[in-house]
């Protein structure tokens, strides 16, 4: 086709207010990156504890996020395909998480799985022990992020609709086959951009896990943690590591957007 | 070995009996909310009657409120197959694991429901479109591969949706051969739009209307003598049946119409009906001499206004001209006139 | 924690706007003589002694009003480096006054006004049996602490070195409040803090007191600043700090009179 489309009902004035808006969230952006000591830059990554605390975020996001795919696909099929008494209600308090402060999360994660809480006598007399430990650190994490790989597979279902489940069924396929072979790879990209959805949250979480699990290097101390107490002693190697972070949460953007591409 | 139907839901109005035969095709007819997909919904198990039984090959599919225990068979456990007026193919699998789906759901091995599936693909004519994604596929050819994983899941019951309305009118007719050679001695309910479907691959019409049946009988005699409104609508067709001599259909009459014959081509004395629609049909008042088309002594009963056009009627056939050209032939009920049909307009087909 | 948080956005804000609008700000002050602002900066764990003083200098200061911003020491200093204005500064502990002293910020120099040890808190009860620094050596023991990188933690590595003990705790953490959740809590069972942190916290926690403390006291410095625009109000803040008064609600809260 030849010739330009007019651009109809966005007022120039618009632009303003929108520009405003997008420098509002990329000038502090720039701002990391203009105060990024680049010529300590990979000396400061390379201390022993950014590398502990970036390894510990990896490896305790990348558990979240299994963890959020094992409980949060059979949630959001449930959400989407069923219904039944209070599922409203369920669904919102289901999706707390997103909007909870996340320090009031771990102080209710305290309450359940810490040594005196809901379930701590419980761990305790399996010999598990909850608090301070790494897994205290992917409890928080699957705990926030959870209701983003919820809710962004639940929509994905809804869109997909289920002419295709009603087809498998009419043809002997029984709910489980129809669940692993069509419903599954059907949603594969809501599912996948939900998943990097709650790794990003994973690895960004500070205020549960900091309430939660303690900080101790390899331990407990994710990224974030650390950062946040390197600008106690050593502000620009906080920066770096913040820079990093950004990097990190970029791709995983780019990522999820690509996924969604290609639905 | 029958498949019994007997239900009722009521926030739809729906109420209605049937019995099909083993290796018999039932065309269901009527218009749009007249209770088709209803019937379709609780024989496939995706819609529970208030009330109403269901038995296939006597192996009870749906109980509701009878004297026996209320019991509903979930739809993959039916061996009842549903063929929808779009394909819907599995957009993930290529067309080879689409239609070995069945197979592969009942338990057969991968290599087994893929030979399967590949003879399948044989049957309705696309083997060569096995390896492709359905995204790259025509609309024929996908509706053919769906054909081909309904039937390859080895069904007792097939259930066809209008299963060519969402297609190409140039595709239409292969698939409608094909269909008619698959369905031949299934089990099949098809619910259609389309006179010329129900006279092809039915062997019997129900006609619904307003959630009752109001006609059934014989494809060709519920066609060809309409009792309800609705099937005289559909039945818009002329439809001359006779048997196939010498390259034409002989009418009882001992008329001969000349026609195009659809694949497979009739064998000598087979019965045939010629098929074409009024707006083939021009209209004469005097013989056109010396033509190699068709042309048919008639009576008009009446004339009737039909979309801008004009409907012009005889006891069993009809035309549709121009209003100028129904003013300059001067027409009316009673007049003699002479409908003349290309040989290129009528389809012949073996009933 | 969260109040924390609020009350250093609010100074934040707060200084964001006088910031902006400190070139014209003059003529407008200038009508309203009346009521004068003292702000004041002060280390979280003056929390509750600098609150009875600023009431206390109210009291006996008509018009004046004593506005207080409590968050950690380290954060104080960096917005006072920004130029946040304030007219007192009163730090934890000596190194960040330091970071104060260096680039000249302060009015006159500071003095020390208070000191305070460290101190062992349990949860009541004590049910893991804690009775002194060397009981925290063991890994039976669920023993948090603050981070080196803070000065509580600083406190806390100076005194196991000097003593000798090799603590090995389940957590670092970034504050002493921080600690102290961890131990009301029971979590922990055991958490090195500040006499002050464990009298203010009440019933929630025990205190076990150990002789190695000693070695490491923490001592308070406070300054008035340079920027200040009422010095001398600022300087009889600092008087009433390490009068009489201000020393009693400070030794009522656990601390030690500076060294």
């Amino acid at each position: 086709m030849t010739g330009q489309p007019v651009r109809v009902g966005v007022p120039t004035w618009i632009f303003f207010p929108a520009v405003a808006g997008a420098a509002f969230v990329l000038l502090p952006l720039v701002a990391i990156v203009l105060r990024t000591p680049w010529s300590r830059f990979f000396d400061l990554l390379g201390s022993q504890a950014s590398q502990e605390a970036l390894l510990l975020s990896l490896r305790t996001s990348g558990t979240s996020t299994l963890l959020c795919i094992a409980f949060g696909v059979p949630m959001a099929l449930v959400l989407a395909r069923t219904s039944f008494r209070g599922q409203g209600i369920l669904r919102s308090l289901v999706l707390l998480p997103l909007v909870l402060p996340p320090v009031v999360g771990g102080i209710a994660l305290l309450y359940t799985f810490g040594r005196r809480g809901l379930l701590g006598e419980t761990f305790e007399v399996l010999g598990i022990q909850v608090a301070f430990s790494t897994t205290a650190v992917v409890l928080a994490q699957t705990f926030v992020a959870m209701p983003f790989l919820v809710v962004s597979l639940e929509g994905a279902l809804r869109t997909a609709g289920q002419k295709y489940e009603v087809v498998a069924a009419t043809l002997g396929a029984g709910p489980t086959t129809v669940f692993r072979r069509v419903t599954l790879p059907l949603v594969l990209p809501g599912l996948a951009s939900g998943a990097v959805l709650a790794f990003a949250r994973s690895l960004g979480e500070f205020g549960a896990t900091i309430t939660f699990a303690g900080s101790l290097q390899g331990v407990t101390r994710t990224l974030p943690l650390e950062i946040y107490l390197l600008r106690e002693t050593d502000a620009q190697a906080a920066v770096a590591l913040s820079l990093v972070l950004v990097v990190v949460a970029v791709l995983v953007i780019g990522f999820a957007r690509q996924g969604k591409a290609s639905l | 070995m029958t498949f019994e139907y007997e239900a009722t839901v009521a926030d739809r109005g729906v109420d209605l009996a049937f019995d099909i035969a083993p290796g018999e095709t039932v065309a269901l007819l009527g218009p749009n909310g007249a209770g088709k997909s209803t019937v379709l919904a609780v024989t496939a198990g995706l819609l529970r009657p208030d009330v109403g039984r269901v038995t296939l090959d006597g192996r009870p599919l749906t109980v509701r409120g009878h004297r026996e225990r209320d019991l509903h068979v979930p739809p993959h456990d039916r061996q009842v197959s549903l063929l929808a007026q779009e394909p819907l193919l599995f957009p993930h699998l290529s067309v080879l694991d689409n239609v070995a789906f069945g197979p592969r759901s009942r338990g057969d091995s991968r290599s087994g429901s893929r030979a399967a599936a590949d003879q399948w693909l044989r049957e309705v004519g696309i083997e060569e479109l096995a390896d492709r994604r359905p995204a790259q596929l025509s609309g024929g050819q996908a509706q053919r591969a769906a054909v081909a994983r309904a039937l390859a899941a080895d069904p007792k019951l097939l259930l066809l949706d209008e299963p060519m309305a969402a297609l190409d009118v140039a595709v239409t007719p292969a698939l409608r051969q094909t269909l008619r050679r698959v369905l031949a001695e299934r089990t099949v309910v098809l619910v259609t739009h389309d006179a010329l479907d129900a006279l092809l691959l039915a062997d019997r019409v129900i006609v619904i209307d307003g959630g009752e049946i109001v006609d059934q009988g014989d494809s060709s005699e519920v066609l060809a003598r309409p009792r309800s409104r609705f099937t005289a609508q559909i039945a818009g067709l002329n439809m001359i049946p006779g048997t196939w001599r010498d390259h034409a259909v002989l009418t009882a009459a001992g008329m001969r119409v000349e026609g195009h014959p659809g694949d497979p081509q009739p064998h000598e004395g087979d019965p045939v009906v010629a098929v074409f629609p009024p707006s083939a049909v021009s209209v004469f008042l005097d013989a056109p001499g010396g033509s190699p088309r068709n042309a048919l002594e008639v009576t008009i009963t009446h004339l009737e206004p039909h979309g801008g056009q004009i409907r012009v009627r005889t006891a069993e056939l009809s035309a549709e001209i121009t209003a100028q050209a129904a003013a300059e032939l001067d027409l009316a009920p009673g007049s003699r006139a002479f409908f003349v049909i290309k040989a290129t307009e009528i389809a012949v087909y073996g009933t | 924690m969260r109040r924390r948080v609020s009350i250093t956005t609010a100074a934040v804000v707060l200084a964001a706007v006088a910031g902006c609008g400190s070139d014209g700000a003059d003529g407008a002050e200038g009508t309203g003589v009346e009521d004068t602002t003292l702000t004041v900066y002060a280390a979280s764990s003056l929390t509750a002694t600098f609150e009875q003083i600023g009431e206390e200098f109210e009291a006996s200061h008509d018009g004046v009003e004593v506005e207080l911003n409590f968050a950690g020491s380290s954060d104080l200093v960096a917005q006072l480096q920004e130029g946040a204005p304030a007219d007192v500064f009163a730090s934890a502990d000596e190194a960040n006054m330091e970071k104060l002293t260096a680039e000249g910020l302060e009015g006159a120099d500071p003095v020390t006004f208070a000191s305070n040890t460290l101190e062992i808190a349990v949860p009541p009860g004590n049910p893991a049996g804690v009775q002194g620094l060397d009981d925290l050596a063991g890994d039976d023991v669920n023993l948090v602490i603050c981070a080196p990188e803070v000065p509580c933690g600083a406190a806390t590595q100076k005194v196991a070195e000097s003593a000798g003990v090799e603590l090995s705790p389940v957590s670092e953490e970034q504050s002493v409040t921080d600690v102290l959740a961890k131990v009301t809590t029971g979590e922990a069972d055991a958490g090195l803090v500040y006499v002050t942190d464990v009298i203010a916290a009440g019933e929630d926690v025990e205190g076990v007191e150990f002789p190695e403390s000693s070695s490491a006291v923490n001592v308070y410095p406070v300054a008035t600043l340079a920027d200040s625009e009422n010095a001398d109000l600022a300087q009889e803040f600092v008087d009433l700090v390490l009068a009489e008064g201000g020393q009693s609600i400070l030794q009522d809260a656990g601390f030690a009179q500076a060294p």
